[in-house]
C-alpha cells in the first residue's frame, strides 16, 4: 500500500515538473525579434518579457492596454489596470518609460483581441523607474532657424507686396 | 487670344521657376502648422528645424519668384508643366527632408529623404528610428507631408494661388490626375480641397471620440486621430507610433481608419457626385464595381490560403481583410508586424496580396496602382471580344461602361489602361530582381517592390534602415513612377532631353 502510494506521488510531482517547465519555456525575458520570428513556436507558452513602456495606458474595464517596446519592437501587453496604474512614466518625447517586467501567456493570434499579436500579463513589476529627459537647446540651431524664417517671411511678404 | 511670347512647346525655364516658387512656397505655409504644433508643446529644437525648412522654402521660393516674375501671365507648353511638377517634387522633397533629418530620428539624410518621398508619394514605408519618442511637430510635419502629397503639391497651388495663370491643365495632368470635375481645373482643385476638408473633420471627429473611448487622454486622441485620418484618407499608411494601427488594439479604431482608407480610395469626382445627391453613381460607376469585385474576391481567396494560420473564421476575416483592404486601397496600416508576413503568411497569400498592392485604388484619388478604371476598361475589353468571338462576322458589339457616364469602349482606352499595365508589371519586376539582386528571398523581394510601386507601404521586412542605400534609391524612384504614373515621368525626361539637344 505504501510503495503504491509513493509510486502515485513520484508519477503526479513528475507531471508537475513537466508542467512547469513546459510554462517556463523561456526562464528568461525573451526578445521580441524572438517572439515574432517564432510566434507558432511560443504560441501559449508562458513568457518573460520586458522593456519600456510607451505611449498611453489604454484602460479597458478592470484591464489596460500597454505597449512595452523592448528596443526592437513594441509588443501589445494586457494587464491588470491596477498593475498599470504602477507605471509613471511612458515613452514619449523627452520622457524615457518606466522599464517594466512582465509574465503572462504569448498568444500568436489571440483569440480574445481579433487576432493581434499580444501577452496576456499575470505579473508585472517596474524593473527601473522612468525619468523626464531635459532637453537642452541647441543656440546655434536656433539662431540659424529663427533667423532664416524670419529672413524667409520677410521675402514671402515682398511677394505678396508686388503681387508677383 | 494667346498671350505667349514663348515658342510652342518650348521650356521657358523662368516661368518654370516662377511656378515652382509659387508652389514651393505653399508647402513652407503648411510646414507652419508642424512650427506650430513643436511650439505648443516646447519642442524648441524640433521647432527650429522646422523653421529652418520653412526658411529655405522661402527664401528658394523668394529667388525663383524673383527670377521669373515677368512671366506670370504666360501660358503653360507642356514641357514647361511637366518640368515644373518634376522640379517641384525633387526640391521639395529635399527641403522637406531636412527638418526630420536634422531631428536625429534617421541614420542619413538619404534615410530622410526616403521617408519625406514615401510620405509625398503616400506610400508608407518607413525608415524613421525610434518613432515612439518622436517629437509632436515631426509627427505633425510627416503626416502633412503626406497630405500635401495626396492631395498633389501643384494642386496645392492651383487651389489657393493660381489667379491669373494660365495653361495649368498641364500640371495638373502632370501630377497623374486624369480628369477634371469641372471644366475649369482650379474649380476642380478647390473641389478637391473641400471633400478632403468635409472628410478631415468628420474622420478626425469619429476618430478622437474612439481615441477618448479606448482611453486615450483628449489630446492624444485628438493628435492620433488626425493623423490616423491623414495617414488613412491620403493613403498614405504613415502611423504615429512603430506598431502602426495595432497600437490602439481596438476593432472599433479598425474599422474607422478601414472606412477612411475606403473613402481615401474612392474618385474624387464620384465624392463630389454623391456629396452632390446623384447617389445611383455609387452603385452604377465602373471603378466602384471594379473596386468592389477585386478587394472581395482577394480577401476570399487570401481568407482561404490563410486558414490554417488563423484559427477562427472571425480572425482570419479581421486579420486579412484589413490588410487586403488596406493593400488594395494602397494605405499600408497594418495590425501585424512586417516579419509575421514572411514568417506566417502561405505563399499563396502572399501573391495575392501583392496583386492586391498593384491593382490600387481609383483613378483622381490619393492611391496608386494601376487603378480600378484600367482594370474595369480590360475586363471590359475582354468581355467584347469574347462577344465578337461567339457572334456573327456581320455583328456591330459596342461595349460600354459607365464611368461618371456612360462611356463607349474604344481602342484608345484599351491601349492606354493596357501601356500603364504593362509598364507596371515591368517596373515591379525590375524592383523584384533588384530585391533579389540584394540577397533577399523572392517572397520579400516581391512584396516590397509590389509595395513601393503600389505606394501601398505594407513590409515584409526589407525596409529598414540597414538596408542597402542603392534599394533605397530603387524604391524612391519606384514611388516617384508610381506615383507620377509613369507618362508624366517619360514625359518630363522626352521634353528635358529634347530642350538639352535643342539649346
Amino acid at each position: 500500500m505504501m510503495r503504491k502510494s509513493w509510486i502515485v506521488l513520484v508519477i503526479i510531482l513528475i507531471g508537475f515538473l513537466i508542467k512547469l517547465l513546459q510554462e517556463t519555456a523561456s526562464a528568461k525575458p525573451i526578445d521580441s525579434n524572438t517572439l515574432i520570428n517564432n510566434a507558432f513556436k511560443y504560441d501559449g507558452k508562458v513568457v518573460e518579457f520586458q522593456g519600456e513602456a510607451i505611449g498611453e495606458i489604454m484602460k479597458r474595464g478592470d484591464f489596460a492596454w500597454v505597449n512595452i517596446h523592448d528596443g526592437q519592437n513594441a509588443i501589445g501587453i494586457f494587464m491588470r489596470y491596477e498593475d498599470a496604474k504602477k507605471i509613471k512614466y511612458l515613452g514619449r518625447y523627452r520622457v524615457k518609460g518606466d522599464i517594466v517586467y512582465v509574465k503572462g501567456i504569448f498568444n500568436r493570434a489571440c483569440k480574445e483581441h481579433g487576432g493581434d499579436l499580444d501577452i496576456h500579463a499575470h505579473k508585472a513589476e517596474i524593473v527601473k523607474r522612468g525619468y523626464k529627459v531635459d532637453e537642452k537647446v541647441d543656440r546655434a540651431k536656433a539662431v540659424f532657424g529663427i533667423g532664416i524664417f524670419l529672413i524667409g517671411s520677410f521675402l514671402m511678404w515682398i511677394v505678396f507686396r508686388n503681387k508677383w | 487670344m494667346d498671350k505667349s511670347v514663348f515658342k510652342s512647346d518650348h521650356i521657358e525655364l523662368r516661368h518654370v521657376l516662377y511656378m515652382t516658387g509659387k508652389t514651393l512656397s505653399a508647402i513652407g505655409l503648411v510646414e507652419i502648422i508642424a512650427v506650430i504644433t513643436s511650439l505648443l508643446y516646447k519642442e524648441w529644437n524640433m521647432a527650429f528645424n522646422l523653421m529652418i525648412g520653412t526658411g529655405l522654402f522661402f527664401v528658394l521660393s523668394f529667388i525663383f519668384i524673383f527670377i521669373g516674375r515677368d512671366t506670370k501671365d504666360q501660358r503653360f507648353s507642356w514641357g514647361a508643366g511637366m518640368s515644373m511638377v518634376g522640379l517641384t517634387w525633387a526640391l521639395g522633397g529635399l527641403i522637406s527632408a531636412i527638418p526630420p533629418y536634422l531631428s536625429g530620428h534617421f541614420a542619413s539624410y538619404l534615410d530622410a529623404f526616403f521617408e519625406v518621398m514615401s510620405g509625398y508619394t503616400t506610400t508608407g514605408l518607413v525608415l524613421i528610428q525610434d518613432l515612439d519618442h518622436a517629437p509632436m511637430g515631426l509627427n505633425m510635419w510627416r503626416h502633412l507631408i503626406t497630405y500635401i502629397g495626396g492631395q498633389g503639391m501643384v494642386l496645392m497651388t492651383l487651389s489657393f494661388l493660381a489667379s491669373g495663370m494660365r495653361g495649368l491643365l498641364k500640371v495638373y495632368m502632370g501630377e497623374a490626375r486624369d480628369e477634371q470635375i469641372f471644366p475649369n481645373v482650379i474649380h476642380t482643385a478647390r473641389i478637391i480641397w473641400f471633400v478632403s476638408l468635409l472628410y478631415l473633420v468628420l474622420g478626425t471627429t469619429a476618430l478622437t471620440i474612439t481615441g477618448v473611448l479606448i482611453g486615450l487622454p483628449l489630446d492624444m486622441a485628438f493628435f492620433r486621430g488626425l493623423w490616423m485620418f491623414l495617414g488613412g484618407w491620403d493613403t498614405a499608411g504613415f502611423a504615429p507610433q512603430s506598431q502602426n494601427a495595432m497600437y490602439f488594439h481596438s476593432t472599433s479604431y479598425e474599422i474607422i481608419s478601414m472606412m477612411i482608407m475606403l473613402l481615401g480610395t474612392i474618385n474624387f469626382a464620384l465624392h463630389y457626385f454623391i456629396l452632390s445627391g446623384n447617389y445611383k453613381e455609387g452603385i452604377r460607376n465602373a471603378e466602384i464595381k471594379s473596386l468592389f469585385v477585386t478587394i472581395t474576391s482577394l480577401s476570399v481567396l487570401g481568407i482561404i490560403a490563410l486558414k490554417v494560420v488563423y484559427s477562427t473564421p472571425i480572425i482570419a476575416f479581421r486579420k486579412v481583410f484589413y490588410h487586403f483592404v488596406s493593400a488594395h486601397t494602397g494605405t499600408g496600416f497594418a495590425t501585424l508586424y512586417s516579419q509575421q508576413f514572411f514568417y506566417e503568411w502561405s505563399d499563396a497569400a502572399i501573391i495575392l496580396i501583392v496583386i492586391a498592392m498593384l491593382a490600387g485604388g481609383s483613378v483622381c484619388s490619393t492611391a496608386g496602382g494601376i487603378k480600378a478604371l484600367r482594370i474595369a476598361i480590360l475586363a471590359n475589353a475582354l468581355v467584347n471580344d469574347i462577344k465578337k468571338m461567339i457572334r456573327p462576322d456581320s455583328a456591330v458589339v459596342v461595349e460600354k461602361f459607365h464611368h461618371l457616364k456612360e462611356v463607349a469602349l474604344q481602342d484608345r482606352h484599351v491601349r492606354n489602361a493596357s501601356i500603364i499595365v504593362l509598364l507596371y508589371i515591368v517596373t515591379f519586376t525590375i524592383g523584384t530582381l533588384a530585391g533579389t539582386f540584394y540577397g533577399y528571398p523572392l517572397k520579400q523581394a516581391m512584396f516590397e517592390s509590389a509595395s513601393a510601386l503600389g505606394n501601398v507601404g505594407l513590409s515584409s521586412g526589407i525596409t529598414q534602415p540597414s538596408m542597402p542605400d542603392g534599394l533605397k534609391v530603387i524604391y524612391i524612384f519606384m514611388m516617384w513612377v508610381g506615383r507620377l504614373e509613369f507618362m508624366s515621368v517619360i514625359a518630363l525626361f522626352a521634353f528635358l532631353f529634347k530642350e538639352a539637344r535643342e539649346g
